[in-house]
């Protein structure tokens, strides 16, 4: 491989793997907050890109599609948390399976109702078109990079809501003691409402951005759920850190299993069984930190 | 009656099917002490888990100044001044003692703000020297200044404490009985739990006994005191 190849993969991967933190930190803050284990997550994913192809075509713009799929995405959000999530906190994990994989197979049926099973494109905005020459030979997409960039200026703006104002100060409370939290006045059903909804944005919000470099496709929603799944596992549930830690390996292997070639014993490893890489890591980390790499211990 | 500021009437309280309060009336009044004893497993923490809207009563009444307030989830009657001290402190582990008390401070049902940060600070000085440390670095004695610093900046007309001394070494344990004393000097009523009997009885305005989730005692400490019999079999002193 050349540096140039490496560049690009490298880039690649941990754009990749920014985009699944985006997923998969709302996946983790809903678990880890309200120990809810959603799994109709992806769902929003791939109800994000639908809502960005089809809001894009509409207005025939990428940007004021953007804001309007957020828009739709919170209150999509707000509504689902008030109507099924919010009678899941008491229940247990089966339960609350149950009732998102209900989820999963209605929103299905809606996307197939509404939009069909057709494969779709989105094009890339007119602002973020082109690549910047690197070097003589080595140009690397604008719309990547940005999207990189987004991923990024949410993450700190993540940490810094949770770390540093007084909204994250109650949801880190809620967390700890969620009694204690409520006998201090603070209505802690607003805030999982609030949680949930942020949570299931972010992923509809990854599906929008990451519309114009993949397709638009019926499946995307489980293909994302289960490694979405696989980074909040290795990075340790309910751990913020640990996603973005996760995330950005998942991304970076995943990637390069693809590209490297590599034989053992005249068997081909990669690209060959790259597909099972990010799972071998999975099964790695499992053995050797069962409560993931920034998990509590149980 | 009128003039209660909590009055509690015929409460009844099930645990599944067990049926763990039989029937308790209670009256707080503004300004008051009250101490609730009984030996463990008689109902104290499960009646207050009741005031708190933690448990939900089977039946019967309460009301805070007047109004019925069984019904009401816990933080809207956090917001209309009762405040708590859990037993086990309820600190927040992943919280600074800084962030513990700033999440708590507010002003109280009638827009008091009698106890701000700094009054807490004053009051729980040893608080101050630890601001940033993590709620889980703190001893048993630290923990539970913070809680009650932590539920006076609530600014409560009425202060729940439950187990308020339990597991503290004596010297400590005078220093959470004096912060009580102040509290009730400010004018906040409370209603608090403990194994202290002599401590409890010098404070307090009340005693009230609990003994298999009924109320077989209510009046003032020195009536108490000359039950020596009653005392041994309620309370095994």
């Amino acid at each position: 491989m050349d540096a140039a190849t490496f560049f690009i993969q490298t880039m690649n991967g941990i754009q990749y793997g920014l985009l699944l933190f985006l997923v998969a930190s709302g996946l983790t803050l809903i678990f880890g907050i309200m120990g809810v284990i959603n799994i109709a997550h992806g769902s929003f994913y791939m109800i994000g890109a639908y809502l960005a192809w089809s809001l894009m075509g509409w207005v025939g713009n990428f940007w004021i599609g953007l804001v309007a799929g957020v828009m739709v995405a919170l209150v999509l959000g707000l509504l689902l948390e008030w109507l099924f999530i919010r009678f899941l906190y008491d229940r247990d994990h089966l339960q609350q399976v149950l009732v998102t994989y209900g989820l999963i197979l209605i929103f299905s049926e809606l996307r197939s109702m509404i939009w069909g099973d057709d494969v779709h494109s989105v094009p890339i905005p007119e602002l973020l078109n082109g690549s910047i020459q690197i070097t003589e030979n080595l140009a690397y997409p604008i719309y990547r990079l940005w999207l990189s960039g987004v991923c990024i200026v949410i993450a700190v703006l993540m940490f810094l809501g949770i770390q540093h104002t007084r909204l994250g100060m109650m949801i880190r409370a809620g967390e700890s003691d969620r009694e204690m939290t409520k006998a201090l006045g603070i209505n802690i059903g607003l805030i999982y409402r609030f949680i949930f909804a942020l949570g299931i944005t972010l992923a509809a919000f990854s599906g929008m951005i990451s519309a114009p470099i993949s397709s638009v496709f019926p499946g995307m929603g489980s293909q994302v759920l289960i490694v979405s799944f696989v980074v909040v596992v290795i990075g340790g549930l309910g751990s913020i850190k640990g996603a973005m830690i996760a995330a950005l390996s998942v991304g970076l292997i995943d990637t390069f299993g693809k590209v490297i070639h590599l034989d053992i014993f005249g068997i081909n490893i990669f690209p060959e069984m790259s597909g099972m890489s990010i799972f071998a890591l999975m099964a790695l980390i499992l053995t050797l930190r069962p409560q993931g790499l920034f998990g509590r211990e149980h | 009656m009128t003039d209660a500021l909590m009055h509690v009437a015929s409460l009844h309280a099930h645990y599944g099917l067990s049926h763990v309060i039989h029937g308790v009336n209670l009256e707080i009044k503004p300004g008051e002490t009250v101490a609730l004893m009984g030996r463990n497993g008689m109902g104290k923490t499960t009646l207050i888990k009741c005031l708190m809207g933690l448990l939900p009563a089977s039946s019967g009444a309460i009301r805070l100044r007047g109004q019925d307030i069984k019904s009401l989830a816990t933080h809207s009657l956090a917001r209309r001044g009762i405040a708590y001290v859990p037993e086990g402190r309820g600190i927040f582990q992943n919280l600074s003692v800084k962030e513990n008390l700033l999440l708590a401070a507010r002003a109280g049902f009638e827009g008091r703000m009698e106890w701000t940060y700094d009054r807490v600070l004053d009051v729980f000085p040893r608080l101050k020297e630890r601001l940033a440390h993590g709620g889980q670095q703190l001893s048993g004695g630290e923990q539970q200044m913070l809680s009650i610093g932590r539920a006076l900046l609530t600014n409560p007309d009425l202060l729940i404490l439950d187990e308020a001394t339990e597991g503290l070494a004596p010297l400590i344990a005078r220093d959470i009985w004096s912060i009580i004393g102040i509290v009730k000097k400010s004018g906040i009523s409370s209603l608090i739990v403990d194994k202290n009997f002599s401590a409890l009885a010098k404070i307090s305005n009340r005693s009230v006994v609990m003994v298999k989730g009924a109320v077989v005692f209510d009046d003032v400490p020195t009536k108490l005191i000359e039950q020596p019999k009653e005392l041994k079999t309620w309370l095994g002193i």
